[in-house]
């Protein structure tokens, strides 16, 4: 009876580490299969342990230079994408304009399509105006479909900025120039930080509309798919697993920074 | 240049803030009906109203925060109307403060004058923030000062700039009550000092009363009246007034006939008189008249002792419906045939045992004490207490 | 001007010659130009796209001769004819993985948001930071937890799991790789924290004082999680649904590399339309029709929870 109280009592906290659980499971299995030396050209089935893969990541031909090539785009994309985004966002929330339902529902239809859908209609268009598939589309398509989700961080945070702090800006003497950039910037740069972050990681792991619109182009999530067919090397799970974890201590040290700023003020 | 005669002029009425013909309509919503109000140069002014009445929007066309829809703004002998709010002389001490986050101290009070390309700040700064009492914080960031110290900030970050006029936008709103009246003596110190114009915006009319030299009860987005916090007191024009600033009674009357000391008013089964120079209604024999008292000034007698009240004084009979006692004095409500709901404030000097809910009492007081207003009025505007808050 | 002797550099706005100027006008194209950019990328790569595939669709002739608009819509119902069970397929994984998440996702977005305490930042990153492994590479390491005769196959086994499975058609025999299981499971965990995310946001706005209202007010534990969380959640529980369902239905990489030739959903014919037998119009017709219908089930699904402002 007590064991069946306990559970009652703590069933979300049981049920919430099981999802995690969930969650977690395939980076266990990545990170111990980046130590695995297979026989045959697929990494599915545990063999012995080795160190191989980690000592040499680009040993696979194509990987690393797979993994710049994405690396370059998402750069690009998240650079075009934030920058097009923030000035939508400014605009959605400062100013009053007509079209704006239209606009509000431009925005939002990208990230209500189904990404084959945007995938496949922008292949045709690309197809229709005989353009070169390669480096550029991938990254014309990224910026699209990246432009949205900055948009929504950064309204998110404009939104919630105190309109009299650009007033008093004004009426201490900055014109609309200095405003922006003294005041409404520096204010509104976590939110552009965060659609810059979204940014980066939606474009660096998408796969299906650079699937359709790459040409002859390889990506790493490309070269992670090609691999599937013809043989995965253990090198793939080193990438991802060194990913995770600067990914962690990336998230761990700026809260670590954030944390010290706090007792610094208190 | 200008001639020399313009100069002198300009001398005399250097600073003044004239609006002319000001208004701002939103649609078909007017928020300020066209207004006429000069601010003289060096005193300190309040636009006192509800929240709505239009205040804040007069306040922000003098800063250049809104444009208006019709009229003009000076400031002294320059029209500025055209003039964007970072090229006007005037600066605002926004309602809860809008100190920039990510700046701290010493760099909020040097906004403006950084902005105006002068190098050297650290002088004037620090003078600033000593003036204010926050030299120790100049490189705090503003959410870790207190209410009142982020108050004083903002009032530093504005006065540095020496502006013409200094606007303020609620600005003891945020603070809790002991913290404001000591913050409306500071201010009042800050401006006798600087001797710079000082036009506050304001809900509570006894914050615009103990600073301000000229107070200006907005309503509905007119100015219902304008003049010294003591000249509205005693002499409200309208009901608005009366209720707005303190409270009053009023008791329906009907002008009866002019005697020596005023006109002489019928209203109930009793005469009252009014001197005319208080009356702002018509005085139509026959006119109706809304006399009005504040309860301050009504003394409370029991019934049985109303042969010693002295003659030639107004008098009422009521029975005593509740009272409070509150230390400095005793509320009594009165039900009274010529008015439901009777207030009157006694000293707490002798109390008499037998006031007490259901006594029968006279209530009198010195008819200088009374004011007329016209009788088409609502009763009871401006008394819905969001003033009070 | 006494007092202002000692103030710094006067401003001088209006100098007389300045006067006349005509009153200013707050630059009121400045919110189209700061528009214009972005809003152009938009309609050239995301609406045009779509005029284009849809004109696409209607196109006959063959890649050697090119393509002509000649109005054929025909294709839309050979296309819907041959490749119905797909389509069936995406609604029906799509829609077991939707719920599914919102099953197993609750619960975590609800420990985060009330009861982790000190460890709400820790489990945070760790419902994220999975997002920066590719997703492929997550997805492929399902093919080793799902392997035939693996502990997890194993188990489900031993607990006659797979029993249950079978005989709804999920599974097949001992085996879950290649069965409609592992693909919903896969669909599952890819958007997992695309249902976590928009949970968590919506309860952790919510006051945990009503919590208590709810149980002063006589409330179990239970009612009050029926009558005050979750309707406060139903934001989150939309938003997350659709950011679930609308992905889930046009993917194609879960059915590729968990399923087999049984499972192909209508995005793995998409794909291989436009990418290997080269039959555009077909695969425009049926990428029009997924957005069709996905715009109305999407559009009816709203209408229907009551929470238009998503947006």
């Amino acid at each position: 009876m007590a064991v069946v109280n306990w559970l009652k009592r703590h069933f979300v906290v049981i049920a919430g580490l099981v999802t995690l659980a969930y969650l977690l499971l395939p980076n266990v299995v990545v990170t111990v299969f980046s130590f695995n030396r297979p026989k045959g050209r697929f990494n599915y089935e545990w063999q012995e342990f080795s160190t191989d893969a980690w000592r040499d990541p680009c040993g696979v031909s194509g990987l690393c230079g797979s993994l710049s090539v994405s690396l370059q785009i998402a750069l690009w994309a998240t650079l075009g994408a934030t920058l097009l985004g923030t000035l939508i966002a400014f605009a959605l929330v400062r100013y009053r304009f007509r079209a704006r339902g239209a606009i509000n529902s431009l925005i939002f239809l990208p990230m209500a399509m189904p990404e084959v859908v945007m995938a496949a209609s922008l292949l045709t268009l690309f197809l229709n105006m005989g353009a070169q598939l390669g480096f550029w589309t991938i990254l014309i398509a990224h910026i699209m479909f990246c432009l949205s989700f900055v948009v929504t961080a950064v309204k998110a945070r404009v939104m919630s900025m105190d309109p009299r702090l650009e007033q008093a800006a004004q009426d201490l003497y900055a014109g609309p120039v200095q405003t922006f950039l003294r005041v409404t910037l520096p204010i509104a740069a976590p939110g552009i930080a965060a659609g810059a972050l979204l940014a980066f990681a939606l474009s660096f792991d998408d796969f299906i509309i650079t699937n359709f619109n790459a040409g002859s182009t390889v990506t790493f999530p490309m070269f992670v798919w090609g691999s599937a067919q013809r043989g995965t090397p253990v090198q793939i799970n080193v990438i991802g697993t060194a990913m995770f974890v600067i990914a962690v201590l990336f998230v761990l040290a700026s809260m670590a920074v954030g944390n010290r700023r706090k007792k610094q003020k208190a | 240049m200008k001639t020399t005669k313009d100069t002198t002029t300009a001398a005399a009425h250097g600073g003044d803030v004239r609006l002319s013909g000001i208004s701002k309509t939103y649609g078909s919503f007017t928020a300020v009906h066209p207004l006429d109000l000069t601010v003289p140069e060096g005193s300190f002014f309040a636009l006192l109203g509800a929240s709505g009445c239009g205040k804040t929007t007069t306040l922000r066309m003098i800063a250049g925060l809104e444009e208006p829809s019709a009229g003009t703004v000076h400031l002294g002998d320059q029209d500025v109307t055209a003039l964007p709010p970072y090229k006007r002389p005037v600066n605002t001490v926004f309602q809860s403060y809008a100190l920039f986050p990510h700046l701290d101290i010493f760099e909020n009070v040097a906004f403006g004058l950084r902005r105006r390309g002068i190098k050297s700040v650290k002088k004037q700064v620090d003078e600033m923030l000593d003036l204010v009492q926050l030299g120790e914080q100049a490189r705090k960031k503003p959410h870790q000062l207190s209410g009142g110290q982020q108050q004083r900030v903002a009032v530093a970050r504005a006065l540095i700039n020496h502006p013409k006029v200094l606007l303020l936008d609620e600005p003891l709103g945020a603070l809790d009550l002991k913290l404001r009246r000591q913050m409306q003596l500071e201010l009042k110190r800050i401006q006798t000092e600087v001797g710079i114009t000082f036009v506050h915006v304001t809900h509570d009319q006894e914050e615009a009363m103990t600073m301000a030299d000229q107070v200006a009860v907005m309503n509905a987005g007119r100015v219902e009246q304008l003049g010294s916090p003591a000249d509205l007191y005693e002499n409200p024009r309208t009901t608005f007034v009366a209720n707005f600033l303190g409270s009053s009674n009023f008791i329906e009357a009907e002008i009866d006939s002019r005697g020596g000391d005023g006109l002489v008013l019928k209203a109930g089964g009793g005469k009252l008189v009014l001197p005319e120079a208080r009356n702002s209604a018509s005085t139509t024999t026959g006119g109706k008249v809304l006399v009005g008292v504040r309860p301050e000034k009504i003394s409370v007698t029991h019934a049985d002792e109303a042969g010693e009240i002295p003659e030639g004084r107004n008098r009422i009979t009521g029975r005593i419906a509740d009272s409070s006692f509150i230390g400095v004095s005793t509320q009594y409500v009165v039900d009274s045939p010529v008015c439901p709901e009777f207030e009157v404030y006694a000293q707490n000097i002798a109390r008499d045992p037998r006031l007490v809910p259901g006594a029968e009492v006279v209530l009198h007081w010195n008819p200088a004490h009374t004011f007329g207003l016209d009788a088409t009025q609502d009763i009871d505007a401006g008394t819905e207490e969001e003033a009070a808050v | 001007m006494a007092t202002l002797t000692e103030a710094p550099p006067p401003l001088t706005p209006a100098a007389p010659e300045k006067k006349a100027k005509p009153p200013r006008r707050r630059g009121r194209l400045v919110p189209y130009w700061l528009l214009l950019p972005g809003i152009l990328w938009l309609l050239v790569f995301f609406a045009l796209p779509m005029v284009y595939q849809a004109s696409t669709s209607v196109q006959t002739g063959s890649l050697e001769e090119g393509y002509k608009v000649t109005w054929h819509f025909a294709t839309y119902w050979d296309a819907l004819s041959e490749y119905y069970p797909q389509f069936l397929r995406s609604v029906l994984y799509a829609g077991s993985a939707t719920i599914l998440c919102l099953l197993l996702g609750y619960p975590l977005a609800y420990l985060i948001a009330f009861r982790a305490g000190r460890w709400r930042n820790l489990i945070m990153i760790l419902v994220i930071a999975p997002f920066f492994t590719s997703f492929l590479i997550r997805t492929l390491a399902w093919k080793t937890i799902l392997a035939d005769g693996g502990p997890v196959v194993g188990a489900l086994n031993t607990l006659h799991v797979l029993d249950v499975t079978s005989w709804l058609g999920m599974t097949q025999g001992d085996r879950v790789l290649a069965t409609p299981l592992a693909v919903v499971c896969g669909l599952t965990y890819n958007f997992l924290p695309f249902m976590i995310l928009p949970l968590y946001t919506s309860l952790e706005r919510i006051d945990p004082r009503l919590h208590e209202a709810a149980n002063d007010l006589y409330a179990r534990p239970v009612t009050t999680f029926r009558r005050v969380t979750f309707p406060l959640s139903m934001p989150g529980v939309v938003s997350g649904t659709l950011l679930t369902f609308i992905p889930a239905t046009g993917d194609y990489v879960n059915a590729d590399l968990l399923g087999s030739t049984d499972t192909r959903m209508v995005g793995n014919v998409i794909q291989s339309q436009f990418l290997r037998i080269l039959d555009y119009p077909t695969a425009a017709a049926l990428s029009f029709i997924l957005m069709a219908a996905i715009l109305v089930m999407v559009t009816v699904y709203i209408r229907r929870s009551g929470t238009e402002d998503l947006v």
